[in-house]
């Protein structure tokens, strides 16, 4: 969807913003629309301003000259200015922030005494159900632990029945550990609740298991922005040379096989395996495949253990800009891209150029839903 | 011990005085403890010096110029006068003036410390929460400040059970009207009658040793409150 056309459909966050911040020469300068629908990723480098956009939205950052609005609903233009208290908003923090004069209950409590009552989009019992957070309600903050902490804070966003959910970075002060223990539970939140949540990260693992949508940030400024499958497969920015750069594969399951544990999914002319979990044939599901594990070959002799063998065509490909002996080659599947990367000595090997014919063997595939 | 019909007046005088002017003194520092807490103002330096006053002033000198501020001849004497108020030298009001700008540093601090306390994320939270600022400050600065609202609340009484100079000063001695337990113990000592004045004296070590052991342990607990919860 382009700004334009988005403008056009008014369910749109349109946010104008130029923020100076206070003592320091950092400007944030943004001009976009961003769709109120599902999970829109504020990706970027620390310091870029991310969440100081974020915070602007919310009301907690003092911007003068910008222009905020959601669905039309001026939050902030030349007449008004409306206080964080008064924008329909949930703020999931970096730190849980949690009161800690009340227990874990209390502090939903406090959130649904001043919910909206207009509209809800979660009642008391889904939110402690989906974060499973029944059995500690009754302590306080300082007796939980930080991945209990943190999802009371998520659940008290939600009960304050927003109309956008604002996280800024909710995992970050979390160790690995505790991050994959949240994560699931941000998954099904984004998809199990209508509302639209703008996430902010600058780890790309998390964008792409959660976001539909990507606004790339850099010092303060939009550097990419778009719908995330395509943008992902986009050759020279910024994370295409990352470490975790990736495409996502949205399928249909179209063959199980309960002997060899494997399900086959189907997008456009092609197939790929994956391993069987709990999904059915006909199930959409999205799948994310990192560039390291794809590699090419020239021939198509059956002869190597990796299952996943597609044909392709070379669309293009790029120097990485961190470490110039590797290359970043997009390929076609039909019409899906899919990146590999290899060395340029590979590369100059198999002579790869546009246009070519190959073979792109995947080592592994990770399903997202 | 024995205490005369005079004793016991300025025992109730006392803590008539130091009732009234903690109650007033938490009312008036809660806006001034916020304040400065939260401002970025280069007045936030000198108000707090002016609050910090009586702590290195000599009694004497803040009674001497209240006594020349409220006097008949005094700027606030004479607005005083045109409205029909008697002056407030010699009298309780006055006291109890005298007295709150005696002990305002005593509440003061610790309110304002408690405010400092307060992390400014847990108040942008209760913000995102659609809390607005009276609410908040009902709802969760209140409570979080409240421990230090206690140790204001004991300090401020026992400043002002505590004060002599100021009394002296500006109060005089006045039975059932200024004479307050310190000054009926220097009384006592003027006439002589040691006997009389240690019963008082001893009542007022007493008192102090009881209020400050109270002091300390609310202190202590404050600092694991949350883990054990809000008993206070």
């Amino acid at each position: 969807m382009t700004p334009e056309q988005m403008t056009k459909d008014k369910q749109t966050l349109k946010v104008q913003i130029k923020h100076q911040q206070h003592a320091s020469n950092f400007v944030l300068e943004i001009d976009t629309c961003l769709p109120n629908t599902g999970v829109t990723a504020i990706f970027g480098p620390s310091g870029s301003g991310k969440t100081t956009l974020l915070r602007c939205i919310a009301g907690l950052e003092r911007s003068q000259l910008s222009q905020i609005s959601l669905n039309n609903d001026a939050w902030q233009n030349s007449d008004t200015s409306l206080p964080a208290y008064k924008r329909p908003i949930g703020y999931v923090f970096q730190e849980a922030n949690l009161f800690p004069h009340l227990t874990a209950d209390e502090n939903l409590q406090f959130a649904i005494r001043r919910a909206d009552k207009s509209h809800s989009i979660i009642t008391y019992d889904e939110v402690v159900n989906l974060l499973e957070i029944v059995p500690v309600l009754s302590q306080y903050p300082a007796q939980l632990s930080g991945g209990e902490r943190q999802r009371i804070a998520i659940a008290r966003a939600l009960l304050i029945q927003p109309k956008l959910l604002l996280m800024d970075e909710p995992l970050a002060a979390l160790d690995s550990r505790l991050k994959q223990e949240i994560l699931p539970y941000l998954e099904r939140l984004c998809h199990k609740t209508k509302i639209p949540i703008l996430y902010v990260s600058h780890s790309l693992d998390e964008v792409i298991r959660l976001a539909d949508y990507m606004l790339v940030l850099e010092k303060g400024r939009v550097r990419e922005e778009g719908e995330i499958q395509p943008l992902l497969s986009k050759l020279g920015t910024s994370f295409s040379s990352h470490q975790d750069a990736s495409v996502l594969i949205s399928g249909q399951i179209t063959k199980q096989s309960a002997d060899w544990g494997l399900s086959w999914l189907s997008f456009g002319e092609h197939t790929i395996m994956i391993k069987q979990g709990s999904e059915q044939i006909g199930d959409q599901l999205r799948v994310r495949i990192q560039s390291r594990d794809v590699s090419l070959s020239l021939s198509s002799q059956d002869d190597s253990s990796i299952l996943n063998r597609l044909s392709v065509t070379l669309d293009d490909m790029i120097k990485d800009t961190l470490e110039p002996n590797m290359m970043m080659v997009r390929l076609l599947a039909g019409d899906t891209p899919i990146l590999a990367r290899v060395t340029a000595l590979s590369a100059h090997k198999l002579k790869l150029e546009k246009g070519q014919t190959l073979i792109a063997q995947i080592k592994s595939v990770a399903l997202l839903r | 011990m024995q205490l005369s019909s005079e004793d016991i007046d300025a025992i109730w005088l006392t803590l008539k005085l130091a009732s009234l002017v903690t109650f007033l003194l938490i009312l008036i520092s809660t806006p001034i403890a916020w304040w400065l807490a939260r401002t970025r103002s280069w007045l936030k330096g000198p108000i707090n010096a002016v609050v910090a006053m009586p702590l290195v002033l000599p009694p004497t000198v803040l009674g001497f110029y209240l006594l020349l501020f409220l006097g008949p001849e005094g700027p606030a004497g004479t607005l005083l006068s045109t409205l029909g108020i008697s002056p407030l030298p010699f009298s309780f009001s006055g006291l109890v003036i005298a007295s709150m700008i005696y002990s305002l540093p005593f509440v003061v601090q610790p309110i304002q410390n408690a405010f400092l306390a307060i992390n400014d994320k847990t108040l942008e939270a209760a913000a995102t929460l659609r809390s607005s600022p009276w609410d908040c400050f009902l709802y969760v600065v209140l409570p979080l400040a409240k421990p230090g609202y206690i140790s204001a609340a004991i300090l401020g009484f026992a400043h002002t059970v505590g004060e002599f100079g100021v009394v002296l000063m500006i109060g005089g001695n006045i039975p059932k009207e200024t004479r307050v337990i310190s000054v009926q113990i220097y009384d006592h000592v003027e006439a002589l009658a040691y006997e009389q004045a240690h019963s008082l004296a001893l009542m007022m070590v007493a008192f102090a040793f009881i209020v400050l052991t109270f002091l300390y342990s609310v202190q202590k607990r404050q600092k694991n409150k949350s883990v054990i919860g809000d008993i206070l």
